[in-house]
Order: C-alpha cells, then structure tokens, then sequence
C-alpha cells in the first residue's frame, strides 16, 4: 500500500531521527532502513532525503562527519545530537497523541481494525 | 572489473556534469548524492539488473532533479540568495535585460543626486540639509528595491507611512539651533531609514531571519563598493584638479557644487546594484576581508583598553571620547555581524571562530569600561539628552555583545549549533531600529529640543 505523500512528509523528521537514535549511518543506508521498516509501503524520492538531512543539521539535531566508505569513496555519516533526541521526544509525544485520537476515533465508528493496526 | 564498468563511470560522470549545473546543489552534496547513486546501483546490480538498467533505476529514484534542486534550494538559500531574491518565485524570465537594469539604476542614481543638489540648493543651513539627507537619499535607494522586487502596494505603504512620519517630525520639531537633541536626530535618523532599507530589501518580508542575514551581507559589501567607489572616484577628481589647475582652469567651485552632490548619493545607489548584479566579486573577499580585519580589531580594543587602564579610570575623560568609543563599538558590531552573514553555518568551529569570541570578548571589556565611565559621569553632572542616548546605545551592545560571546561558547564546546548565534543577532537588530526611532521622535520633545 501507497502511503499518502503529505503523510510521508510529516513523518520524515521524526522517522530519520528515530532511525539515527540505533546508531550513526549514511544517507543511502537511512532510505533503505525506512524502507525495510514500513514493508517498503513508504517511498520517498531519494534525493529530497539529502535537502532534509542538511535542515536537521542545521537546526543542530543531527551532526555530520566526512568519512570514507568500503569502496575508498567519501561518504557523509549523520549522528543524532541531544538536541536532535529532545525534538524527537517531543515529536514522539506528538505522534501518539494524533495516532491515539485516529485509534478512538475508528474504534467508536465502528470501522474494520485493519488501519489501525499500522499505527500501532 | 573497472573496465567492464567504464560504461556506468561514464554514465555517473556525465550525470555529475549535468548535477554540477544547479547551483543550488554544491560540490560536496553532489559526493554525497553519487554516493548514493552507487549505493543504490551496487543493489539494483545485486538483485541482476546489468549496469545500464541499475543506472536508470537509480537515477529514476533519486527523483526529478529540478524538483531536487529546488529542496536544496529551499534549504540552502544562502547560496543563491541574489536569484531567488532578484527574480521572484514562479517567474522564469531572468527579471528585465541588462541595459535596461542599467537604465535605471542609472536614472535612480541620477535623481539621488538631483535630489541632493535640490536640498543644498533650498534647505539654507547646515543642520535642516543634515537632517534631512537621509531623507532626500532614502526614497531612491528604496525605489530601486521596490523595482527590481516588484514590491506589492502594501510593502511600499509600510516603507512610505514611516518614511513620511520620520520626514514630519525631523522637520516640524522646533529644534533649538545647535542643541543637542537635534545632533542626536542627525545621527539616529539615518539608522531607521537604514532599518527601513532593509524592509524594501528583504521584499517586506522583514520577518524573516534568512532575509535579514541577507541584508547584514549586503550592507558589509555595499559598504566596500562604495568605498571601492568613491576611492576611485577621488582619485580621477584629484588627477583632473591638478592637470586642470595647471592649465589654469579652477575645479574647486565645479567639485563642491556639482560633482560632490551628485558622486556621493549616486555612487550609493550604483554600489547597491554592483553588490546584487556582480555579487561573486565581493563574496570571494568578504571572508578574507573579515578574517584579516577581526584580528586587527582585536589588537585596536585590546590597546585601547590598555590606554584606558593606564590613565586610570575615565570619570574625566573627555566626552568625545565616549562619542567616538559608541562608533567604534558599532563599528566592530558591524564586523562581526558581517563576519557572521559570510560565515558558511554548517561549518564546523575553526580558529577564525575562536577568534571572534576573543574580539566580543575584548569589545565586552571595552563596553563595560565605557558603561562604568558613563555613570561615573552621569552621576556627577546629572541627565543630558546626550548621555541617555550613549547610556542607551551601551546597554544594548552589552546586551547584543553578552549573549552572542554566551552563544559563541556554545558553538565552540560543540554544544550549540551555528545558526542558534545567526538566529540571535537577526534577531536582535529591530531593537537597535526601535532605539534609533525613540532617540528621533522622543527624545526632542522630552528634552526640550535643547
């Protein structure tokens, strides 16, 4: 299933830095950790992850450092900052708070629990 | 291996050239972008697809690079900040032909001058032609933003009530000739139509922090235009003075009456083009130019301090020195929010930074040993429109001062990002507008116009 491209803006900022909370990585490897999470239901275009990832830095929630990769070329790795764990804090009470208020919601309209079932 | 591959460098090499074109992606994004690409390929090629098909997917699922390049844009204005301010979203045309742009800027020059020469000419006196001067310069400049942004009516109403509010009370207040009140509007009115410039700069979108950073980097490279300017200009006025006086002919009246009036106001607004139109020139040298003028800096406070200390304490120093102390303080205000509008904020903290912390540090010192000196005095001889104002204009340095070494610190621990001390001083500059307005319109009145 296709998620909905307002929805997949929406939880790109938290998604990447939540990913970054398991470790430092690079660009390529954050799109395919998305991917694997979501079943590959969420799709970005690639290189808008890039423009993303230098706002975060900007904004000091993650930081970046030139390394080299396994075939000698250089590759930029992303690391989450306090700052950038305090922002997802506060995205994650955020998000709960919507996705709790969507659950009520489809449980008194009586609707099949399918959706649901993909906020959990 | 690499020679079965020469196909697919090929093919990455090409798509670099064609990526290197935006100038909103830059050489290192592009090494971060092909990183990916290559990631992508090697997996493409894992599942079987052979190089060719790998590539196409690949590029496929990096995405539209217009729309790319846009993103970056959006979050990189900083690198092609002249395009996106000088033609406006949504517009392809490239603004108006060169020779056309020329023309005005040319015909606004000319009116500059026009109106300057018109004031000598009409407003007898120094002091009515000294207050107003900003005034007669200030509608060409702010015309020639709203030309070249094509503001809407209702950004030009909030330039223009201002404007004219400034324009009445400059001009109605019964100043006492001489007095100081009226020196003080002298000085403080052109600093709220520079404010005011800043709003027809930024397109009225004032609000914004990027916008304002903008114009802390043009008012740093208008500033050395001009100076470029009119260092040029001088030395072609000497040169025909001298040749012409040697053939008997007298420049001098020629000079003070038409070229003086003109050259000046005209030269201002020309810098102002010349910054946007050939802005690669200055960028290159802004950096360096601020990297050899903050240490510099730092050596001129740390000598006047030492001045200072020797002399042993200030309660009788001359109160021009406290006059001209305020200009060097916001001389060096200006270098660091210069330094700080050129800075590349991602970078990480290098020496130059530390370096900057040392000159806030030493322009705090000289700050603090000015305040100390201006109550000294103030408790000695009492209020007088002049100390209130200097005693204002300190405490706002000292506070602009303090929390940028405080945020400085930050930055050079690692603990704060660089934009955090960018956010502070764009926003702390419609303070010093305010402060400047309350000098012209308040002041006066309360005083007595003394």
């Amino acid at each position: 299933m296709r998620i909905d491209k307002d929805l997949v803006a929406a939880s790109a900022t938290p998604l990447v830095l939540g990913i970054l909370t398991e470790g430092d990585l690079y660009g390529y490897a954050i799109l395919k950790r998305v991917s694997e999470l979501s079943g590959g239901g969420m799709q970005w275009t690639d290189g808008m992850l890039y423009p993303l990832l230098h706002r975060l830095e900007r904004l000091g929630y993650v930081s970046s450092l030139w390394g080299t990769s396994e075939a000698g070329r250089r590759r930029k790795h992303y690391a989450i900052t306090p700052a950038g764990r305090d922002a997802l804090a506060d995205r994650q009470e955020q998000w709960s708070i919507v996705a709790s208020a969507l659950r009520q919601v489809w449980q008194t309209a009586q609707q099949p629990p399918a959706p649901a079932a993909g906020w959990a | 291996m690499m020679e079965q591959h020469a196909d697919l460098e090929a093919q990455i090499e090409q798509w670099r050239g064609y990526v290197q074109r935006r100038q909103a992606i830059s050489a290192a994004d592009i090494d971060e972008l092909e990183d990916h690409l290559r990631g992508q390929i090697a997996d493409r090629q894992a599942t079987g697809l052979d190089d060719e098909e790998a590539f196409l997917v690949a590029i496929k699922r990096l995405g539209n690079l217009d729309a790319v390049s846009r993103e970056f844009a959006r979050e990189h204005s900083d690198r092609l900040w002249k395009q996106l301010v000088l033609v406006p979203e949504g517009s392809d045309d490239g603004g108006a032909p060169p020779w056309r742009e020329l023309a005005v800027v040319l015909a606004f020059a000319v009116g500059a001058g026009i109106a300057v020469k018109a004031g000598l000419v009409w407003l007898d006196g120094g002091a009515a032609l000294a207050r107003n001067l900003g005034l007669l310069v200030f509608p060409f400049l702010a015309g020639y933003f709203v030309w070249t942004r094509r503001l809407t009516p209702r950004v030009a109403a909030m330039l223009l009530v201002p404007f004219a509010a400034l324009a009445v009370v400059v001009n109605v207040y019964p100043f006492a000739s001489g007095g100081s009140t009226e020196l003080l509007a002298i000085l403080h009115a052109p600093m709220v139509l520079w404010l005011l410039a800043g709003v027809a700069y930024a397109g009225g979108r004032w609000r914004s922090d990027r916008r304002r950073m903008d114009f802390a980097r043009f008012t740093g490279e208008l500033a050395i235009y001009y100076i470029l300017l009119a260092l040029g200009g001088a030395v072609l006025v000497v040169l025909t003075f001298m040749a012409l006086q040697v053939a008997g002919v007298d420049l001098e009246p020629i000079v003070q009456d038409w070229i003086l009036p003109f050259a000046m106001p005209g030269a201002l607004i020309v810098a102002a083009w010349l910054v946007e139109a050939k802005q690669n020139v200055v960028e290159n040298i802004a950096p360096v130019l601020t990297r050899v003028f903050t240490p510099l800096t730092v050596v001129m406070l740390l000598t006047l301090l030492g001045v200072f200390a020797a002399a042993g304490g200030l309660a009788d120093v001359h109160r021009d020195l406290l006059i001209l102390m305020d200009a060097i303080l916001v001389l060096v205000l200006c270098l660091l929010l210069y330094s700080i509008s050129a800075r590349d904020p991602l970078a990480p903290p290098r020496l130059a930074d530390a370096l900057q912390l040392v000159l806030v540090g030493a322009a705090l010192a000289v700050d603090a040993v000015m305040l100390t000196a201006m109550l000294t005095r103030i408790a000695e001889f009492g209020f007088s429109p002049n100390k209130i104002a200097a005693l204002g204009l300190n405490l706002l340095l000292l506070v602009h001062l303090a929390r940028a070494a405080w945020l400085a610190v930050g930055f050079l621990r690692g603990r704060r990002a660089f934009a955090q001390l960018e956010r502070w001083q764009t926003r702390y500059l419609p303070v010093y507008g305010a402060w400047a307005a309350i000098v012209v319109v308040v002041f006066p009145p309360v005083f007595g116009f003394a």
